[in-house]
């Protein structure tokens, strides 16, 4: 049952409700697709075989005894290796926590489990999810399963391989500037950052705690809605998850949007776009116009895109962002110290400071150092007004230019990326043009907004396209209704990669 | 933005602020992407910001409080699970006090 693999996980929940397919064979199916493939693509930190089997075969005698079916009963999924699990490791692919055994489960990890999820293992990324391109990981490269030679995004990227290689039906990933949707953009799936609040981070090793939010990685925008309705909720161990009723979005989603308004980000159209991109987001505006929505030209001049004389990529968002991001990472990450858990360095140390010191530096790769440095300047003694509050007010700027624009429209249309998946390498020597990367996603989390790509087809190289739209805050429901109609009329939606066919 | 130059100096003592240690190679390169990343972050200077409330949070909440009840916790046994050295169920470290740092 191959075809297994090309069922979104609502079609093959629905498979296995019906009985015509049982959650041992879909397991089966995808570990195996994992074992032919995964040696190439390298989206798995580690793989749980044996539990997924185990949770498979249980689900089906409970399906046979008659038992009531969950909203993702049987669906394999993967998670991203910085959400905890109480099985397993989660090392967010960092040597400082190489042989970390969580003591307990994300409430994430526990809301999927409830809805009978079958998690088949813990995907590679970023250093505690600090990149673009997923090459910033202790464990492994991850490949882009439409171009080998190509990053698949970052820092979600083993998620976005995972689904993008048919190796899971949807994942889990977090995005803290860009996380979910860039991945997603590059290898060709939909990924969806739920509203700062929406979805509980209880569980998830925490980066940049004002801006980190978790969401789904799915093949289409249904598989979003479904996922998004099992992970949201308030949560009473997360004091900013929100205490807001969550909606039916799946029940929602095929009614398209009557009066509709879509906003063009004037700022975000410039030259520096790939032009393949560009046309991308050209068509997706003609296509809600066919649709009979209004189409209206908003203004975000504090996230405006600038492009500089050596042809680099600038925004204020962006500076923003690398300072408030790197000030909340420099706190969170201090509590690795090599006492309580994960990496000690094995060399005798004469005290206590270097102790610390020396695990950190052992156990930190290049870019997390980075930003722990940056972070750790911004918010010191004589430089916290000139770098982490002016940040904070530039942060105040860009929400209200955000306001501003939802005044005259329900969502805004724009690219997820600046261009498609780049070769592995290519940006690695060169860290602020990595995080130019984020360009087009970074303010959706200083502003507290959903936002969430999807795929617009291929370029005529071969590699996925992608648009974003972002929604007005806890506008999933409306976020992921327009998203449907885009992905409806464009019917670019499910794209394979040559290396599944 | 920046009143004083990136130099090995100011790069050492951050890194002492950040608790990670580094061998003067790796200072000297940190250095130089530091140097280029806050004059990048240094473009925010251009802004107007007087009279702006600073935005630390995404969210219009405050002081989210919890009922003052017993509840489940993890036992000293998981807590120290991780540890890479233990004595009985405390964490272990070198000698703190007196430490020339």
């Amino acid at each position: 049952m191959s075809d297994i693999l090309n069922l979104s996980a609502l079609e093959l929940r629905d498979a296995i409700a019906s009985g015509e397919v049982s959650a041992i064979e879909a397991v089966r199916v995808y570990l195996d697709a994992i074992e032919s493939l995964d040696k190439e693509v390298c989206a798995y930190n580690e793989i749980f075989a044996e539990r997924a089997i185990q949770q498979a075969e249980e689900i089906d005698k409970k399906r046979s005894a008659g038992e009531a079916i969950g909203t993702l009963t049987g669906v394999p999924v993967a998670l991203k290796d910085n959400i905890c699990t109480s099985f397993g490791l989660t090392s967010c692919s960092s040597k400082i926590l190489g042989n970390f055994h969580a003591p307990y489960d994300a409430t994430v990890a526990g809301k999927l489990a409830s809805a009978g999820a079958i998690v088949l293992g813990k995907t590679n990324m970023d250093e505690f999810a600090m990149g673009s391109s997923t090459e910033n990981s202790a464990r492994q490269t991850t490949r882009n399963p439409w171009d080998t030679s190509r990053v698949p995004g970052g820092s979600s990227g083993g998620s976005a391989a995972a689904v993008a290689g048919r190796m899971c039906a949807a994942a889990i990933g977090s995005d803290t500037g860009g996380s979910i949707r860039q991945p997603a953009a590059f290898c060709g799936c939909v990924g969806l950052k739920p509203t700062y609040g929406r979805v509980s981070r209880y569980g998830l090793v925490a980066f940049g705690s004002s801006l980190d939010q978790i969401g789904p990685l799915s093949r289409d925008v249904a598989d979003a809605a479904m996922m998004l309705g099992v992970l949201a909720g308030h949560d009473s161990r997360d004091s900013t998850s929100v205490d807001k009723p969550v909606p039916d979005y799946l029940a929602s989603l095929d009614k398209p949007i009557e009066n509709l308004r879509v906003g063009l980000v004037k700022e975000f159209h410039s030259e520096s776009l790939d032009a393949e991109i560009r046309a991308a987001v050209d068509k997706a505006a003609e296509i809600y116009r066919d649709a009979g929505a209004k189409i209206v030209e908003v203004s975000l001049p504090h996230s405006r895109v600038d492009i500089d004389a050596d042809g680099q990529l600038s925004s204020y968002a962006v500076a923003c962002y690398y300072l408030v991001a790197t000030a909340e990472a420099s706190s969170n990450l201090a509590r690795y110290d090599g006492v309580h858990y994960g990496h000690r360095t094995a060399e005798k140390v004469g005290g206590i400071v270097e102790l610390y010191s020396r695990s950190r530096a052992e156990g930190f790769g290049d870019e997390v150092k980075r930003r722990i440095m940056l972070g750790t300047y911004a918010l010191s003694s004589g430089y916290y007004d000139a770098y982490y509050l002016k940040a904070l007010k530039v942060r105040r700027l860009i929400k209200n230019d955000f306001d501003a624009a939802f005044g005259k429209c329900d969502v805004l249309l724009c690219p997820t990326a600046p261009e498609t998946a780049f070769k592995i390498g290519a940006k690695t020597a060169d860290p602020l043009t990595m995080y130019m990367s984020d360009i087009y996603t970074i303010s959706a989390n200083l502003a507290g907004i959903p936002g969430i790509s999807i795929p617009a087809g291929l370029s005529e190289s071969g590699l996925p396209l992608a648009i974003q739209l972002l929604g007005n805050v806890f506008g999933e429901e409306t976020l992921l209704r327009a998203a449907r109609m885009y992905e409806k009329a464009n019917g670019a939606t499910r794209l394979k990669p040559e290396m599944v066919k | 933005m920046t009143e004083k130059k990136i130099d090995s100096e100011l790069i050492r003592h951050i890194a002492l602020l950040a608790r990670i240690e580094m061998t003067d190679e790796q200072a000297d390169a940190l250095g130089r992407q530091f140097a280029e990343i806050v004059a990048y972050v240094d473009k925010l200077g251009e802004l107007d910001t007087d009279g702006v409330e600073p935005m630390a949070h995404a969210l219009d909440v405050c002081n989210v409080l919890a009922d003052d009840l017993p509840g489940e916790s993890l036992s000293s046994e998981q807590a120290l699970a991780n540890a890479p050295a233990r004595d009985g169920d405390f964490f272990e470290v070198p000698k703190v006090i007196g430490d020339s740092q």
